[in-house]
């Protein structure tokens, strides 16, 4: 396999969405090709990193206005 | 006596009876979801919290016609991506175009084929790399997706929803989720090379 197409599987690659074939041609390219493992590495590290942020919960102020604006809107109905 | 947790289809049933409680615990339910949906898509509190609102005002205007085909969490991602798709095009626009996205893209294959050493930063454990600063460069590089990436990267790898379930909040087909989400996650590699490579430069 070339770079230009490892490069086009790599999210599935890295996602474990491939067949066993390809997975396994993939990996015998990356043996021998350092720059296509940068980029499999850090696009993995990448992905990792913004899973590990952490989430974003509702602020409790916000909480108090959007169930008071839903009571009102529920009491209109 | 067991306490039971009710279905959101036992929810959504007292709801259309008119039982504000049931009410009340479905938006519980899902509100941080929809809210972390809406600041990651728009990057601010303010119009995050609009988004919030915005999308659950539509789930009770449109409740009736929720026919249950699909769960009521899609529906509800569905809506509420609509809704977060919406006040970004209200705004004014911090992405780039398709087309320079796209060359922003590529440019990883470009330099890789005229054998420029690229550099490898992903050794570095991640609570040392995932620093305040680095964490607003995240949420630039997020804002700089055009919305179709956008929307794919944050259901998908933020909010961390199966390729099918995206596909189907988006309407898109499995494959186009997949090819928007390698090109969204292509752009942020390289975002984030340039500054973790930067970084580890400076004395
Ligand atoms: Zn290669």
């Amino acid at each position: 396999m070339k770079c230009e197409e490892i490069f086009e599987a790599l999210s599935e690659y890295i996602d474990e969405e491939i067949t066993i074939q390809k997975c396994r041609e993939i990996e015998a390219h990356l043996e021998h090709c350092s720059n296509c493992r940068i980029v499999v590495d850090t696009l993995k590290k990448t992905v990792a990193l913004y899973h590990a942020i952490p989430a974003e919960n509702v602020p409790d102020e916000v909480r108090l206005r959007l169930h008071k604006v839903i009571r009102l809107e529920n009491g209109e109905s | 006596m067991e306490v039971l947790v009710p279905t959101d289809t036992e929810l959504l049933e007292r709801i259309r009876k008119g039982d504000s409680d049931a009410l009340e615990l479905l938006v519980s339910r899902y509100e941080d979801r929809v809210y972390n949906l809406a600041y990651r898509m728009l990057g601010n509190r303010e119009d995050a919290e609009d988004v919030l609102q915005d999308t659950f005002m539509n789930v009770i205007r449109s409740l009736d016609s929720f026919q249950g085909r699909s769960s009521f969490s899609t529906w509800l991602y569905r809506v509420a991506a609509n809704a977060a798709l919406t006040k970004l095009r209200q705004r004014s626009k911090r992405e780039k175009s398709e087309s320079e996205f796209l060359d922003d893209v590529y440019s990883v294959k470009e330099q890789a084929h005229a054998g420029v050493k690229l550099t490898d930063w992903s050794a570095n454990p991640i609570n040392q790399l995932l620093n305040e600063e680095a964490q607003n460069q995240m949420d630039k590089a997020i804002d700089e997706l055009p919305e179709i990436y956008r929307v794919v990267f944050v259901l998908r790898d933020v909010e961390g929803l199966p390729a099918s379930d995206v596909a189907d909040i988006l309407g898109l087909s499995v494959a186009a989720v997949k090819s928007r989400l390698h090109r969204a996650r292509l752009y942020l590699r390289n975002r984030l090379s340039a500054y973790f490579s930067g970084e580890a430069q400076a004395p």
